[in-house]
């Protein structure tokens, strides 16, 4: 039997810095039971079959309950609606087929190979003017400087957002993000806490829209709202709404990590780095291993529809679900020598991404930004060196990464 | 030097030629093959090659091993001498083998007619020849095309008309198309699907003869009620013949149907004892297939002719340990902007269920049980689901399924309706 409290020290802070040897101790049982009632998923194969099992459904959220003003006609008329409106209008993350799959079939049908590639070469000049700005410098913080206005800026170049409205998003994404985080869920004051945030972004897009509709330009949120795609019904107000919001925190809060964790690895093995250096047509396998070895999202929380046999175990009808991908792409099972950072590994079906329905829908974003900065840094940095290891982390345990990456260098080179 | 002769360059042989080599096979390697070309993939031929899409020459199939083979293209097998461990080609030459893989495959059934059968103006398809020579007839815009038979390549072949504007009628015997894969129950969600584009669908009818110009080209095919169709392009898709006649006096065990192999995948001869010298795979290899309690299956999928051909060259360079072959059997269509994919085999079912999705909105899941066991899974245009469902079938999981999947109505089990065994 074992430890029924793994996952909540997993979630526990003072963990964030190392949680793989807790995965480890998880693996042991391929899905056990929390003493909070959750079941954790933690080997690959158990994960796997879950992504792909017709009875996990993604719709996890709690239903919305706006706090109570005291005034009767918005507590017993105005408030029902909107609270209606939020539980049938979530973005489609946390939704299920047949929603979630028109409103992510409209998000391809934008997502085309020209925009992906006009914004992946505006990546290598946005990551080249970064490094230029910081020319004179001696110390530089991968999250701060480069990993965080990197991915935001692309997002919102990809939806039409104006750049100068971005430094108002920064806290407001951070916050809506906090809905990965199950501790986050479960507190009714943290919870209402994301709602607000969610209404005040919702007004700010709900005026962009309107600018769109008015006014189209070539990008995303103009197509979505007034192109949709031929054969399915264009997208809802609403609808549109949770999207774009859904698009814009992703691109502010995965990313991020990914571009520090690769970095942290990097540093960490200095081989790589200098390889790297050499050969830039490694950095494909790289991100690819550190989306094994040390991916931005850690776990997504599912919800089991009816009684699902896993082995030894059944989760029960209603259970939530954790599937720890970060433990999956730790399997020794599927991966020889697991915990060791290997680029040159052959075959890796990490987990990094997710799978199954819900597989990431920024992932080529993801993959061409790590590359652009990735390839520069290793380029252009001289003698980096990590002013702190372990480096601190930020708060959350789905969504990890450093707080901080800060490195003293030699200088920067000239592109 | 051991000689490996494949007979058969196209997928099966091929992939099969390719293991072989990985598994360490050095001697000497032969590929036979009917057709002048290297082996091409056949999914496109009824697809984009027919839409302009892709030229016919450019379906040609990578090599994934290094061979260091000999190639004797354009030049058919026309008998096996196992007393003497030769193959026969048609120019009369012996190929000696010491190993042997069959891979011949399987080729249209042509119209019955043998003189309407050569009117200009009558197609099959399945080569890529014959994929050039349907795409330059639709391409010079013909004023109706008519297919004759709605199995997959029928379906396929009206769907590509459409695509290209052109007046199309299909006609089926059945009581609507795909009815002796999918049954009429969901048979009739294709049959609407093209419909709604534009096919003229004429089921439940016969194409009694085809009748031709002074210039031996077709004009017009009429039908067993009376009525005619006027048409200069003629689609003949009444399925496939296995490539076996040239087996004829050799011993193995074989028809039309294929060719019998054992468990592992050797042939068997007329006795029932396995020939531990030849293999077979693909399309022509009729082989008992594990899932299906051991009932002897042909399967006409790509899928298969990799995993089996590949299957066959690991037996044949010798690789022990190789457990007996039992893929679930998987193929896939799409037509009219639809992809259909299919997990396991249909025949005999006695249930479906719309397990996922609703046929009205065209994404769905639906499941295919026998005798309380799910024996097979069709996904329209919802592929991401069919993996757990695929499980199921390798699994023999019961039947009716899992109730409590996300997007998921009552639970009801209808009848398939497939057609009675007479009636195929």
């Amino acid at each position: 039997m074992s430890d029924a409290t793994l996952f909540e020290q997993v979630k526990d802070e003072a963990n964030r810095v190392d949680p793989y040897p807790l995965f480890a101790r998880l693996r042991e049982t391929p899905v056990s039971r929390q003493s909070d009632g959750t079941y954790v998923a933690a080997t690959h194969a158990a994960i796997s079959s879950l992504l792909h099992d017709p009875r996990i459904s993604s719709e996890t959220l709690p239903p919305a309950d706006r706090p109570k003003t005291g005034n009767p006609i918005s507590d017993w008329i105005v408030k029902p609606i909107r609270d209606r409106i939020t539980d049938t209008h979530r973005p489609f993350i946390f939704r299920d087929p047949p929603d979630h799959d028109t409103l992510r079939k409209a998000v391809m049908h934008e997502f085309t190979q020209k925009r992906v590639q006009v914004l992946r070469e505006r990546s290598h000049v946005l990551v080249d003017e970064i490094l230029d700005r910081h020319a004179a410098a001696r110390s530089f913080d991968i999250v701060d400087d480069l990993a965080y206005p990197l991915p935001v800026t692309i997002i919102c170049e990809l939806l039409g957002i104006p750049t100068e409205d971005e430094p108002q998003f920064h806290g407001w994404a951070t916050q809506l993000a906090t809905a990965l985080e199950p501790d986050t869920m479960a507190d009714t004051e943290k919870r209402s806490e994301n709602s607000r945030t969610f209404e005040t972004i919702s007004t700010y897009m709900t005026g962009l829209i309107k600018e769109k509709r008015r006014h189209p330009k070539d990008d995303m949120l103009s197509g979505l709202a007034v192109n949709g795609v031929p054969g399915i019904p264009r997208m809802g107000d609403y609808d549109l709404i949770a999207t774009s919001i859904l698009m814009l925190v992703a691109g502010h809060e995965t990313t991020v990590n990914l571009i520090a964790n690769a970095m942290l690895a990097l540093m960490r093995n200095p081989a790589e780095l200098a390889r790297l250096r050499d050969d830039p047509a490694r950095a494909p396998r790289l991100i690819e291993e550190v989306q094994r070895y040390d991916p931005p999202v850690q776990f997504r929380t599912r919800r089991a529809l009816a009684d699902i046999p896993m082995g030894d175990v059944t989760i029960p009808e209603g259970a939530d679900v954790i599937l720890l991908l970060a433990s999956g792409n730790r399997d020794p099972a599927v991966f020889n020598d697991a915990d060791r950072f290997d680029p040159d590994r052959g075959g890796i079906r990490h987990l990094g991404f997710g799978g199954g329905l819900h597989y990431c829908v920024g992932a080529p974003l993801a993959r061409f930004e790590a590359e652009a900065a990735l390839t520069a840094l290793a380029r252009r940095l001289d003698d980096p060196r990590l002013q702190a290891d372990p480096p601190p982390y930020r708060p959350g345990s789905a969504l990890r990464g450093p707080k901080h990456l800060r490195l003293s260098i030699g200088g920067i080179r000239k592109a | 030097m051991e000689h490996l002769v494949v007979v058969g360059a196209s997928l099966a042989g091929l992939r099969g030629a390719e293991a072989a080599r990985k598994a360490g096979f050095q001697g000497r390697l032969t590929l036979i093959g009917a057709e002048p070309h290297r082996p091409y993939d056949r999914p496109p031929l009824s697809k984009l090659v027919l839409t302009g899409g892709v030229a016919p020459g450019a379906t040609t199939l990578p090599n994934l091993e290094p061979l260091d083979a000999e190639w004797r293209l354009g030049s058919a097998a026309a008998g096996l001498d196992r007393s003497d461990r030769a193959v026969i080609l048609e120019s009369g030459d012996r190929v000696a083998y010491d190993r042997l893989l069959i891979a011949t495959g399987a080729r249209a059934r042509p119209w019955p007619d043998t003189v309407q059968n050569r009117f200009g103006g009558v197609h099959t398809l399945r080569s890529r020849d014959d994929a050039a020579a349907l795409r330059g007839a639709l391409a010079a815009g013909p004023g109706r095309v008519l297919v004759i038979g709605g199995g997959f390549i029928g379906c396929e072949v009206a769907a590509a008309c459409r695509d290209l504007d052109l007046p199309v009628t299909l006609v089926e015997s059945g009581a609507t198309v795909l009815e002796r894969v999918l049954g009429s129950h969901l048979g009739s969600v294709v049959a609407a699907l093209h419909a709604v584009r534009g096919v003229d669908l004429r089921l439940g009818a016969k194409v009694e003869a085809l009748e031709d110009d002074d210039s031996g080209h077709v004009v017009r095919a009429r039908l067993a009620d009376g009525r005619t169709i006027e048409t200069t392009c003629v689609v003949v898709a009444l399925g496939a013949v296995r490539n076996t006649e040239w087996l004829s006096g050799s011993g193995l065990a074989f028809d039309e149907g294929g060719v019998d192999c054992d468990a592992d995948g050797y042939v068997l001869d007329t006795d029932g004892r396995s020939d531990r010298t030849i293999a077979a795979a693909g399309d022509v290899a009729r082989f008992p297939h594990p899932i299906y309690d051991g009932r002897r299956v042909a399967l006409e999928h790509w899928g298969h002719a990799v995993a089996q051909g590949a299957h066959a060259g690991r037996l044949l360079a010798g690789q022990a340990s190789s457990p007996a072959y039992a893929e679930v059997p998987a193929f896939w269509s799409s037509q009219g902007g639809v992809t259909l994919k299919m997990a396991g085999l249909t025949e005999g079912a006695d249930g479906l269920v719309i397990a996922q999705g609703d046929p009205k909105t065209g994404r769905f899941l639906a499941l295919y049980g026998r005798a309380g066991r799910c024996i097979a899974a069709v996904s329209f245009d919802s592929v991401r689901w069919l993996p757990a469902y695929a499980e199921m079938v390798a699994a023999g999981a019961p039947f009716p399924p899992i109730h409590g999947a996300v997007d998921q109505g009552r639970l009801r089990v209808l009848p398939p309706g497939f057609p009675k065994e007479d009636e195929r």
